[in-house]
């Protein structure tokens, strides 16, 4: 069964968000990570980059495939996770800590409230998977 | 088989197309001739091409260099004999095995760290090393020097004028014939990627070295053209430079001149920029027991995976020419191609000197150069040109009137290891009889 922490919002595109004040981290889901396998490369953008709620922020590859990020809320990039690079399999075995990919300052931090929250999230990824 | 299907002719196949668009006529072509005829026909036309029989100093981004009769053997065999690197690649191991010896050939070469399986020619390699800088750097404007080859140049435009990306020009020095300095002057922090070729389309060798230092000043990548591959048996690699992207024409190597082509762009950059490479990657793997073997990598990159969001719309490579790069640079070894080179070397500095003695001839330009030189005669070169292959069954180089309008008495000629210097000697008689 895939972890879905309690605390966190989520989308539909499988990303997870955690806010802290105006500022939200970004990553994707334990769910996406399993669903994905083993990754290999995160490409992330840069320092400064602005994002519109649901647009592309990046891409993961795994042995299997590359998919695109998605920001789920819109907003400034202030930090990127720079260990990635040489270590993306963090996104694999710590998807919620050390594997989170980006920290965006919220243009609109409301936008959280429509994201899903945990048990919609559960519901959601069940249904999907079934 | 028209029986078959159900048809009464062959016109009717076309019926979905409506009737005034179509030709309604036969194609008026010649009626079918016999085996005997046709080959015939072709050793006709072929005796017509009389400048192939003439002595030739014609350089400028296509080379004559002596092919050893291996390279046509070994490609030709039926196992190789393909264009394009195989749909199901893994199963032949022995074509993965070449291209991955072309990429290391390559990356030797280059001074560079990681090389793809090839490009359609040099031309286009630039113009993909140039949208690589873009992506690479999120920059927008490249600045490229105007002793790039022109054919080159234009290639560029061509790819990079929907992408956004603005191509601006620094302007070579009229004495010494080398763009670097215009370029260390011109780079800012908007710029994505200076480009350089050396030798340059005039044949001077520019300083890699402080271009290469000025673009990482500012953020900027350095992509380093080559027409002449020959050059790298013998200068110091782009590589070692602190080049970036290093783009090249391999014609040079055992592919024959073929009237333009086809030919084999060789590419090569970065380890940290392999993810951003167009175009096909063998790489090397072990299997189970531990036995070596070649597969296609990063091809997560490729447009039949990634579509759009691919690096590049090329998803193969010239196979079959970049097997004679290969098949050339192993037959010679890094000896035969550093002496090949030295020949280009010597050779064309004997020519140069002996025609800048002569009267009304003089080299307008001063850097230091490889197998190609330009040379500013008493006369339009068009007309002086004209005048030596028609009396002299020489070709003595290439107007550079057809490429700049200002430079109507210069003209580029090349000479390499396939030139004896029985060949200058009279190409030097011929200019000064004229």
């Amino acid at each position: 069964m895939a972890n879905v922490p309690e605390d966190l919002h989520y989308s539909k595109d499988h990303e997870w968000v955690r806010v802290e004040g105006d500022q939200a981290i970004i990553g994707i889901t334990d769910y996406a990570q399993n669903s994905l396998g083993d990754v290999v490369y995160v490409e992330l953008p840069k320092t400064g980059d602005e994002f519109a709620a649901n647009e592309s922020f990046g891409s993961v590859e795994s042995v299997k495939a590359v998919s695109e990020v998605f920001t789920p809320v819109a907003g400034a990039v202030v930090n990127i996770n720079e260990s990635l690079a040489d270590e993306p399999e963090k996104v694999n075995s710590d998807p919620y800590g050390e594997g989170w990919m980006i920290r965006v300052r919220m243009a609109n931090p409301g936008e959280v409230d429509s994201l899903l929250t945990a048990a919609e999230y559960e519901d959601f990824t069940k249904a999907e998977s079934e | 088989m028209l029986e078959a299907i159900g048809l009464k002719s062959a016109e009717q196949l076309f019926d979905s197309i409506p009737q005034q668009l179509r030709l309604q006529r036969p194609l008026n072509t010649p009626a079918a001739l016999s085996e005997i005829e046709l080959l015939d026909k072709f050793e006709q036309l072929g005796r017509r091409n009389t400048a192939a029989q003439r002595t030739s100093f014609l350089g400028a981004g296509a080379y004559s260099h002596y092919i050893p009769t291996i390279v046509d053997h070994i490609i030709s065999r039926s196992e190789f004999f393909t264009a394009y690197t195989p749909y199901q690649p893994e199963i032949s191991q022995g074509t993965l095995q070449t291209i991955f010896e072309f990429q290391t050939l390559v990356c030797q070469l280059t001074g560079m760290e990681v090389a793809n399986a090839s490009m359609y020619d040099g031309s286009t390699a630039l113009a993909e090393a140039v949208l690589m800088a873009e992506r690479i750097t999120r920059r927008f404007k490249v600045i490229a020097s105007a002793a790039v080859h022109p054919q080159y140049l234009e290639v560029v435009q061509t790819y990079v004028q929907h992408a956004g990306i603005d191509l601006e020009l620094a302007n070579f020095d009229q004495k010494t014939g080398q763009a670097g300095a215009a370029l260390v002057e011109a780079v800012d922090d908007q710029t994505a990627a200076l480009v350089v070729q050396s030798p340059n389309f005039f044949g001077c060798v520019e300083d890699l070295k402080a271009v290469a230092d000025a673009a990482h000043a500012k953020g900027a990548l350095l992509i380093v053209a080559i027409t002449e591959a020959m050059s790298l048996g013998l200068l110091k690699s782009p590589g070692a430079c602190g080049a970036d992207i290093v783009v090249a024409e391999g014609q040079s190597f055992g592919v024959s001149l073929s009237f333009g082509g086809p030919y084999v762009g060789l590419f090569a950059t970065r380890d940290k920029y392999a993810r951003q490479i167009p175009g096909r990657l063998v790489g090397e793997a072990y299997d189970k027991k531990g036995r070596r073997g070649f597969v296609l990598t990063l091809a997560t990159r490729e447009q039949h995976i990634r579509r759009e969001k691919a690096t590049s719309n090329i998803c193969t490579n010239e196979g079959l020419i970049a097997l004679a790069a290969t098949v050339y640079l192993e037959a010679m070894g890094r000896r035969g191609v550093q002496e090949a080179a030295q020949q280009c070397l010597q050779k064309a500095a004997y020519a140069a000197k002996r025609i800048a003695g002569l009267k009304g001839f003089s080299l307008p330009f001063t850097a230091p150069f490889f197998n190609e030189f330009v040379v500013r005669g008493p006369l339009g070169s068009v007309e002086l040109l004209s005048r030596l292959a028609k009396e002299k069954e020489i070709e003595g180089g290439i107007a550079l009137s057809r490429f700049m309008s200002d430079r109507d008495k210069d003209f580029l000629v090349c000479v390499t290891e396939t030139n004896t210097r029985e060949q200058i000697d009279s190409l030097v008689s011929a200019l000064n009889e004229l």
